[in-house]
C-alpha cells in the first residue's frame, strides 16, 4: 500500500487547530492591552520554568487524563458523554465520603476509595444508558440533567453533619490520611511539591488499559461495532442494549475514577460548588484533541493540564486566566472542522501532483 | 400496448450538447448529447452507475455541467440552483421521493412557491389550484392527508402535481416504476399520457426496457458515462436495446439443473404482526421452504415483506404465529437464536444491517462470529486467524480490490461490498439462507454473479428463501414462487407453470395487487 | 386566607421572575433545533448576552438599548456557531461544547480585563430594565406581586405567541420546518436551506442573548460567573420536552420557572436543604421524559450534516 501522506495525518490538523488558538488568545490579549508574549511566555515558564512546575503540571493532568479517556472511550463506543462532568462529581463524592467514613489500613483503603468512585460514575452514566435504551431519551439531554443533580447532590452532601467540617466554612472534612494517593512524605520534599500523588501513574496505566480493550480484545470488537452500527450489530447476534449499557457505565467508571483521583490526591476534601467545575467538559477537549485515542489522551491531558497550571498564575502578569478557555474553545472548533480543510488539502496536492 | 404518440418534431424543448461533469478525478458524464420535442416520451436508459441520474441533475439545476451547454427552447441557458430550472419549466420528480413526511399533500406540493395573503400562507387559493391541477390529468389526491399515511402511489401522485404546480412543460421521472404494482405501473403511464396529450414533454429514466418500449417515443443510451446512441423506439427490440445498454449480449436465463426439493426447512405458519403504528402489516401468512429449492417472494414494497423477514431473522417480534427451522421453534427469538438454529441472511439494505462501513473487511467478515475460535482467544482477537479468513474469502469471491483487508467497507464499491456480505453469509452455510433485494443497484456482471452463488447454494441442497421486487429476478430464479400481498400469501405459482407460460407477469401482477387465482 | 394570597402571589412573582431568561432562549433554540441544527451553546450565548447587557448597562443608561445590545452578543456568538456547523459541516454537540467554553470564558475575560474583576458595578435602578406598574400597588400586595413585574416578563409571552404565528402561519415557518425535515427536498424546490438555517441559528443565539441579559439587566443587577449555571441547558431541555414547538416550549418553560418559584419560597423558610429543592426542575423532566415524552417526533435532519450539491 502507498505511503500516507503528511497530509492525511490528524495530527498535523490538531497542532494546526492549537497554533490558531494560541493566535486567536494573542489577539484577545493584545486588544486588552496585555502582551501576548509575556503573558504565553509567563505561561511557558509557569510549566516548566522549575522541575516543581512540571510535577504539579501532571498532578493537574492526572483527572484530565480520566475524564478525556471517559469521553474518549465514549466516542469510540458510539455515545457521546457529555455528563463526564457528573460521573466525575459523584465520583469525587463517593471518594470521598469512603475515604472520611471508612477506617482502613493504606494498602486497601485508597483502592476501596477508588474502586467506591468508578461504582459511583458507572452507576451514573449507567442509569441515562437505561433511559436511553429503555425509554429512547436521548443521551446527551439526560446527561446534562444527570450533571446538575451531581452538582447539587454534592453540594447538598458536603453541607451534612457526617461530611462537613464545623467553622470551614462550606467544605468536607479532609479525608484520612490512609486514603490519600500522595507520594511518601519524604519524597513530597524531595520533589518540593507537597501535591505530588499517584494519579498519573494509575492514569497511565488506565490509559493503556482502555487502549487494549478498544484494540485489541472481543469486547471492543462489539462496543465498536454496535457505536459504528447498532442495526448491523444487531443483526451480526450483538445484543446491542447491553453493550450501549455496558459502554456507558465503563465510560462513566473512568470519569468516576478522575473524582477519586483528584480528591485523593491534590485536593483531599470537596468545597461547595458556586458553578460546575468544568473537568467533564475539559475531558472533551482532551478527547477531542486525542482524536479519541486512549494513549493519545495521556498527552493531551498533559498539555491541558498545563494550560490550567500555566494559566492560574496569568493573574501575575495581569492577565485573565479566562484566556485559556477562549484557546481551549477556539482549539475544539478548528479541531472539529479540521476534515473539511483536510480533504481540501488532500484534494489540492492530488490536483498538483496531477500536473 | 398500442399508444398514440404526442411528440411535434417541430418544436425542440430541450437541448443538452457535450454535457461533461466531473466530481473530483471522476468522470460522470462524459459529453452526453440529449434532444427532447414537444410532447415525446423520452426514456434515458443506462444501468445503475451510469450517469442518468447526474445528467438530470444536470438538467434540473443541481448540479454545475463542468463543461457543455443547455438549450431550452432554442435559447442557452445557466442553472444557478434548481429554482432557475423550475422558474424555466423544468421539473424533477426523484426516484426516492422528495417528501416531508410529517406535512400534508398540500404542504408538500406548495412548498416554496407558497401563495401569501399578508404575512399568512394562503391555503385556500392553493387548494383550489391543486384541485383544479388534479382534476385536469386524472389524479386524485386528499390536498388534507399526511404524506405518512398514504401509499407509494399516492405519493408519487403528489410528486408529480408538486412539478405540475409549478408549471412545468417537462417532467423528468427519475425510476418511477421502482416501487409500483403492475397495476399502478399502468396508471402511471395513463397519466403520462394525458400529459403529452397537453404538449408536456416526459424524460423518463429508467433501467427496465418494457417500460420504455410501452410508453417512450425515442431513447438515449448511456454507458459508463459515455453517449451511446439515440433511437427511434418504434420498432427497436428489448434485446437490442439491453445489449447497447451493457455494451454486450446478455444472458438473462439462469442454468439450473433439474432437482426434486427436500424435506421442509423453514415453517411460517400463520403470522400475525403490527408495525409500530399498531397497523397489522402480516396477517395470517403461511410459507415454507424445503431443501434444494429456491422460493421466490415476490410483492410490491411495503407488503410485509420486509417485516416478515425482520421476524425470521429475530429483528422484530411478531404478535403471534409459528416458526420452525428444521423442526426447531424458533418464534420470537434473537437474531443470535435464529441464526444458530439455522438462519443466515443477505439484508435488504446492506448499509444499515449488512455492513458496518467503518468497519475493516476482515472484521466484517467475522461478524457473526468475532468472539469464537480461532478468531477469538480467551477475549483477545486473533487478529491473524481473521486476516487469513478474509484473504482467503476474498480471493474465493472475487472481491476487488484486493489487499484491503484491512481498509474500511465503506472505501468499496456497491458490489463489492454486496460480495462481502455474500461471502460472510454463504461461508456461514446455515441450512437456509433469505436473500433480500440481493442485486439492488448493482451492475449486470455482479448481478450475474450474485445469481450464480444463490443457485449453486440451492443446488447444495440448502434452502433459499429470495425476496425481492424485481419480478424478473423472481420469474427466473425461483423454483416456486410465493405472492405476497397485504400482509398475506394471496397465490403460489410452480416452476412448471412459470416454465410452461401458463402463468406470466400480468397474472402475478394481478395476486401482487391482492386478487385471487381463480 | 391572606396568608394563602400573599403567598401565591409571591409563587407567582417568583414565576415571572425565572421563567422569562429560560423562554427567551427556549423559543430561539426552537428555531435553531426546528431548522436542523443542534445548538447546546445557549448556556454560552446567555453568559455573553448576560455580560455585555450588564456592562452595556452601566455605559448606555436605557435598559432597553443594553438589552438589545446583550441579544446581539448571544448572536455574534451564534454566528460562529453557524458557521462551524453549516457551512463547514462540524459535529453540532462538539461546536455547541466549545461555544460553551468561548462564551463564558470571554464574558470573565472582558469583565476582568474592563472591570478588573469577575463582577460587573452593580446597575441603579434607571439603568437596569423597567417594571410595570411601577407604584401602581402597594408593595407585597397580590397585585403588587403579579403585576408590577418586569414588562419584559408579560412581553415573552407575546414573544411566544409571535413565534408560534411565525412557525404554522407564515412561509419563513414552513420553510424552516420542511428544511429541519427534508433538507434535499427543499433544495431541490429551490429553498435556501443554508440560508434558513444560518437566520434560524442566529435567532437562537439573539434570543438567549435577550435571556442572559434579561437575568442581569432586571434580577440580579449585576454580571457575576454564577449568574447563568445552567439555565442555557434547561432551556435546552424545555424544548425537547415541548416537542420542539414554542407553544410547548413555553409550557415546559413556565413549569420550570414554577419549580424555581416553589424553591425560592421554600428555601425562604430553611425547612428542606435548598441544594435539595434545586433538583427539583431536573428531576421533573427526567421523570415526564420517561412518563410521557418516550419517542417523540425530533425533526429528521436535527444534527444531521447536510452537504449542497454542487
Amino acid at each position: 500500500m502507498k505511503k500516507k501522506s503528511i497530509l492525511e495525518v490528524n495530527v498535523l490538523y490538531t497542532l494546526i487547530a492549537i497554533v490558531i488558538g494560541f493566535i486567536i488568545g494573542a489577539i484577545f490579549l493584545a486588544v486588552a492591552g496585555i502582551s501576548p508574549s509575556v503573558a504565553y511566555g509567563k505561561l511557558i515558564d509557569g510549566v516548566i520554568g522549575k522541575p516543581k512546575y512540571m510535577i504539579w503540571t501532571l498532578v493537574y493532568a492526572s483527572p484530565l487524563i480520566f475524564t478525556g479517556l471517559s469521553v474518549a472511550f465514549s466516542l469510540r463506543t458510539g455515545v457521546f458523554n457529555i455528563g463526564a462532568e457528573g460521573q466525575f462529581v459523584v465520583g469525587a463524592l463517593a471518594a470521598c465520603a469512603v475515604g472520611i467514613l471508612v477506617k482502613l489500613p493504606p494498602i486497601i483503603h485508597a483502592p476501596l476509595c477508588i474502586l467506591a468512585a468508578a461504582a459511583a460514575g458507572f452507576f451514573w452514566s449507567y442509569l441515562v444508558g437505561l433511559m436511553k435504551v429503555k425509554r429512547g431519551i436521548h443521551e446527551v439531554l439526560s446527561y446534562i440533567m444527570f450533571n446538575w443533580l451531581a452538582f447539587y447532590l454534592s453540594n447538598y452532601m458536603v453541607n451534612t453533619d457526617a461530611l462537613h467540617k464545623e467553622g470551614s466554612g462550606e467544605a468536607t472534612k479532609n479525608v484520612l490520611d490512609s486514603a490519600r494517593l500522595l507520594l511518601p512524605e519524604g519524597m513530597l520534599k524531595a520533589l518540593n511539591c507537597n501535591g505530588a500523588n499517584w494519579g498519573f501513574l494509575l492514569a497511565v496505566v488506565v490509559a493503556v488499559g482502555i487502549w487494549v480493550i478498544i484494540e485489541k480484545t472481543t469486547l471492543g470488537y462489539k462496543l465498536k461495532a454496535v457505536g459504528f452500527n447498532k442495526e448491523a450489530a444487531t443483526f451480526g447476534g450483538i445484543n446491542a442494549n447491553k453493550s450501549i449499557l455496558t459502554a456507558l457505565g465503563i465510560s462513566g467508571a473512568l470519569a468516576g475514577i478522575g473524582g477519586a483521583v483528584q480528591v485523593l490526591g491534590m485536593g483531599g476534601r470537596i468545597s461547595q460548588f458556586a458553578g460546575q467545575e468544568g473537568y467533564g467538559f475539559e475531558g472533551i477537549t482532551v478527547a477531542l484533541i486525542a482524536g479519541s485515542n486512549p494513549i493519545g489522551c495521556i498527552f493531551s491531558g498533559i498539555f491541558y493540564g498545563a494550560m490550567k497550571y500555566g494559566g492560574s498564575k496569568l493573574t501575575i502578569v495581569g492577565a485573565p486566566e479566562e484566556v485559556i478557555d477562549i484557546i481551549m474553545g477556539c482549539v475544539i472548533i478548528f479541531i472539529a472542522i479540521s476534515q473539511v480543510f483536510k480533504r481540501m488539502f488532500i484534494r489540492m496536492a492530488k490536483r498538483k501532483e496531477a500536473k | 400496448m398500442g399508444r398514440v404518440s404526442h411528440m411535434d418534431k417541430s418544436a425542440v424543448v430541450i437541448e443538452m450538447k457535450d454535457i461533461v461533469k466531473k466530481f473530483g478525478d471522476f468522470t460522470a458524464n462524459d459529453h452526453i448529447q440529449l434532444v427532447v420535442h414537444k410532447g415525446e416520451v423520452h426514456a434515458v436508459l443506462g444501468e445503475n452507475g451510469a450517469g442518468k441520474s447526474t445528467l438530470m441533475n444536470v438538467l434540473c439545476g443541481l448540479y454545475k455541467p463542468t463543461q457543455g451547454q443547455i438549450f431550452i427552447n432554442g435559447k442557452q441557458v445557466s442553472f444557478n440552483s434548481p429554482k432557475d430550472a423550475i422558474d424555466i419549466g423544468i421539473g424533477m420528480v426523484h426516484q426516492h421521493f422528495m417528501l416531508i413526511q410529517p406535512f400534508t399533500v398540500l404542504d408538500n406540493i406548495i412548498l416554496g412557491m407558497e401563495p401569501v395573503k399578508g404575512l399568512v400562507v394562503d391555503r385556500d387559493t392553493a387548494r383550489k389550484r391543486i384541485l383544479e391541477l388534479s382534476e385536469r390529468y386524472h389524479m386524485s389526491i386528499d390536498p388534507e392527508a399526511k404524506i405518512e399515511d398514504i401509499s407509494v402511489g399516492m405519493q408519487q401522485r403528489v410528486e408529480i402535481l408538486k412539478v405540475l404546480y409549478r408549471g412545468a412543460d417537462v417532467l423528468i421521472l427519475d425510476e418511477p416504476t421502482a416501487s409500483l404494482t403492475p397495476q399502478e405501473i399502468e396508471g402511471l403511464l395513463t397519466i403520462i399520457e394525458n400529459l403529452t396529450a397537453d404538449g408536456k414533454s416526459i424524460i423518463l429514466i429508467t433501467h427496465k426496457l418494457k417500460e420504455i418500449t410501452a410508453s417512450s417515443d425515442r431513447c438515449t443510451i448511456i454507458r459508463q458515462g459515455k453517449y451511446i446512441d439515440t433511437v427511434d423506439v418504434e420498432g427497436i427490440s428489448e434485446n437490442d436495446l439491453a445489449a447497447m445498454m451493457v455494451g454486450r449480449d446478455v444472458n438473462f436465463k439462469v442454468e439450473k439443473k433439474e432437482q426434486e426439493p427436500g424435506e421442509i426447512v423453514l415453517e411460517v405458519k400463520n403470522i400475525r404482526a403490527k408495525d409500530y403504528r399498531g397497523v397489522e402489516v402480516l396477517n395470517g401468512l403461511d410459507l415454507d421452504v424445503r431443501k434444494g429449492e429456491i422460493v421466490g417472494l415476490a410483492g410490491v414494497d411495503g407488503n410485509g415483506q420486509t417485516e416478515l423477514v425482520e421476524i425470521l431473522t429475530g429483528l422484530r417480534k411478531a404478535e403471534s404465529g409459528e416458526i420452525r427451522v428444521m423442526g426447531r421453534d424458533v418464534f420470537n427469538r434473537t437474531p443470535k437464536e435464529t441464526f444458530d438454529a439455522g438462519i443466515s441472511s443477505i439484508p435488504a439494505d446492506r448499509h444499515k444491517h449488512g455492513l458496518v462501513l467503518e468497519f475493516s473487511n476482515e472484521d466484517n467478515m467475522i461478524l457473526q462470529h468475532f468472539n469464537e475460535e480461532p478468531y477469538a482467544h480467551k477475549g483477545f482477537l486473533n487478529r491473524k486467524a481473521i486476516r487469513q479468513n478474509a484473504t482467503a474469502l476474498m480471493e474465493k469471491f472475487d472481491i476487488r480490490p484486493r489487499g484491503t483487508e484491512g481498509r474500511p467497507a465503506a472505501t468499496l464499491s456497491g458490489g463489492n461490498q454486496q460480495k462481502v456480505i455474500i461471502a460472510r453469509e454463504i461461508t456461514n452455510d446455515k441450512e437456509l439462507l433469505i436473500a433480500v433485494n440481493p442485486t439492488r443497484g448493482l451492475d449486470v456482471g455482479a448481478i450475474e454473479f450474485v445469481h450464480k452463488y444463490l443457485v449453486e447454494q440451492r443446488n447444495r441442497n440448502r434452502a433459499v428463501l429470495l425476496v425481492s421486487f424485481e419480478l424478473d429476478e423472481i420469474m427466473s430464479l425461483s423454483d416456486r414462487i410465493m405472492v405476497i400481498s397485504e400482509g398475506k400469501i394471496t397465490g403460489t405459482v410452480s416452476r412448471e407453470e412459470i416454465v410452461s407460460k401458463k402463468t406470466d407477469e400480468k397474472e402475478l401482477g394481478f395476486l401482487m395487487a391482492g386478487g385471487k387465482r381463480t | 386566607m391572606d396568608g394563602l394570597v400573599s403567598n401565591l402571589g409571591l409563587l407567582i412573582n417568583a414565576t415571572l421572575v425565572a421563567t422569562p431568561p429560560l423562554l427567551l432562549a427556549a423559543l430561539g433554540s426552537c428555531f435553531s433545533e426546528r431548522s436542523g441544527v443542534v445548538n447546546l451553546g445557549i448556556e454560552g450565548m446567555m453568559t455573553i448576552g448576560a455580560f455585555v447587557g450588564a456592562a452595556t448597562g452601566l455605559v448606555v443608561g436605557n435598559g432597553w438599548v443594553a438589552w438589545l445590545l446583550g441579544g446581539l452578543a448571544g448572536a455574534l456568538l451564534a454566528v460562529i456557531h453557524a458557521i462551524v456547523c453549516i457551512q463547514f459541516h462540524a459535529d453540532q454537540t462538539i461546536a455547541g461544547t466549545a461555544i460553551n467554553f468561548i462564551g463564558p470564558g470571554l464574558a470573565l475575560f472582558l469583565s476582568k480585563a474592563i472591570f478588573s474583576s469577575s463582577d460587573t458595578p452593580p446597575l441603579n435602578s434607571a439603568n437596569k430594565l423597567p417594571k410595570m406598574f411601577e407604584g401602581f400597588f402597594e408593595a407585597g400586595s397580590f397585585l403588587g406581586n403579579v403585576l408590577n413585574v418586569y414588562t419584559v416578563a408579560y412581553l415573552v409571552f407575546v414573544f411566544a405567541a409571535i413565534a408560534s404565528f411565525v412557525f404554522y402561519k407564515t412561509k419563513f415557518g414552513t420553510h424552516l420546518r420542511a428544511v429541519g425535515e427534508h433538507p434535499e427536498a427543499c433544495e431541490s424546490l429551490g429553498i435556501n436551506v443554508y440560508l434558513v438555517r444560518y437566520i434560524c441559528v442566529i435567532l437562537s443565539g439573539f434570543m438567549a442573548g435577550l435571556g442572559g441579559a434579561f437575568v442581569t439587566l432586571a434580577t440580579i443587577n449585576q454580571f457575576r460567573p454564577s449568574v447563568i449555571v445552567g439555565q442555557g441547558f434547561i432551556a435546552i431541555a424545555a424544548v425537547i420536552f415541548g416537542k420542539f414547538s414554542p407553544g410547548g416550549a413555553m409550557k415546559a418553560c413556565l413549569l420550570f420557572g414554577f419549580c424555581s418559584g416553589v424553591k425560592s419560597i421554600i428555601s425562604m423558610s430553611n425547612v428542606i436543604s435548598p441544594n435539595l429543592i434545586s433538583m427539583l426542575p431536573y428531576l421533573v423532566t427526567l421523570a415526564a421524559l420517561i412518563l410521557f415524552v418516550g419517542k417523540g417526533h425530533t425533526p429528521a435532519a436535527n444534527g444531521k450534516i447536510f452537504e449542497r450539491s454542487k
